[in-house]
């Protein structure tokens, strides 16, 4: 992906979470915050259903980042997200993003994910190593 | 009612996080992650790394328990029935390895109302045993409702 331009789409991802993976998250992550694994508490405080982990959101913007460095971790210098729109299992996430510049072999990338409408993450900027 | 902003610029004591193989390998799993880099050694070390090297966002299960004392301090006093993560950033330097011993320190860096809104900004920075920043993060939480 050495040639990567400004204006240029990046490839994303998709990915379907099933009703597991917020308890599987919370075992790698170590985030057992209620509101993601048990939907009698998430609908107490208020939320429709159990909801995703905002973090593993992010961890799929950063897989996105780093897929434009054939995946390799030391590739991602900075990532910056706004969490807004909670993500809900068992639903699409597409993230897509753009390239802002390309400068000394470090992309900036601007990157949303989404579950169709709601867009959980915005205003995502990613500087990635590509040279 | 305002927010307290007294805890401006506290700091509270390090944690040390001793980063495993398979840990790292069951973070990449949940993510999706196939490069073999995340889950075979000689991989790793066929690709310059040290040992098997995490993912960049597997800093969140090194420096996370850092942040709890600071989140649940009373000076800070942050609402939490209230509270959404509202935006994050993280800024990588050396990677993290299998074996790696990752202290990290904590400190409030803003708290400011806009909007009716509590925000509570928080600063994480993660060295390994050499010395070497591994990574620096910005935590914002935001309180409806203050």
């Amino acid at each position: 992906m050495a040639d990567l331009n400004a204006g240029d789409a990046i490839p994303g991802l998709s990915v379907t979470p099933d009703k597991y993976l917020p308890h599987r998250y919370a075992g790698a992550s170590g985030d057992f915050n209620p509101i993601h694994i048990d939907p009698e508490f998430a609908k107490m405080v208020g939320l429709p259903n159990t909801i995703l982990h905002g973090l593993y959101m992010m961890g799929l913007v950063a897989r996105s980042a780093t897929d434009l460095a054939s995946g390799d971790p030391k590739a991602l210098k900075r990532l910056s997200v706004q969490f807004r729109g909670m993500g809900a299992p068992e639903t699409e996430i597409v993230v897509s993003g753009t390239v802002k510049s390309v400068d000394d072999g470090t992309a900036t990338i601007d990157v949303v994910a989404a579950q169709g409408d709601n867009q959980t993450i915005r205003n995502a900027e990613a500087e990635v190593e590509v040279g | 009612m305002t927010v307290k902003t007294e805890a401006v610029g506290k700091e509270w004591p390090a944690t040390t996080y001793e980063v495993g193989k398979e840990k790292i390998g069951e973070y990449a799993r949940v993510i999706g992650l196939e490069n073999p880099v995340h889950f075979d050694r000689e991989a790793a070390r066929a690709a310059g790394y040290r040992d098997v090297v995490a993912p960049p966002m597997f800093c969140v299960v090194y420096s996370a328990p850092a942040l709890g004392p600071a989140m649940f301090d009373p000076e800070v006093g942050m609402n939490f029935a209230a509270m959404v993560h509202g935006a994050q950033e993280f800024e990588w330097g050396e990677p993290a390895c299998s074996g790696d011993e990752v202290t990290t320190a904590s400190k409030c860096l803003e708290i400011f109302e806009k909007d009716g809104k509590g925000f509570y900004v928080f600063e994480t920075r993660s060295v390994n045993q050499d010395g070497a920043e591994v990574v620096k993060g910005t935590w914002t939480n935001i309180v409806r409702g203050v």
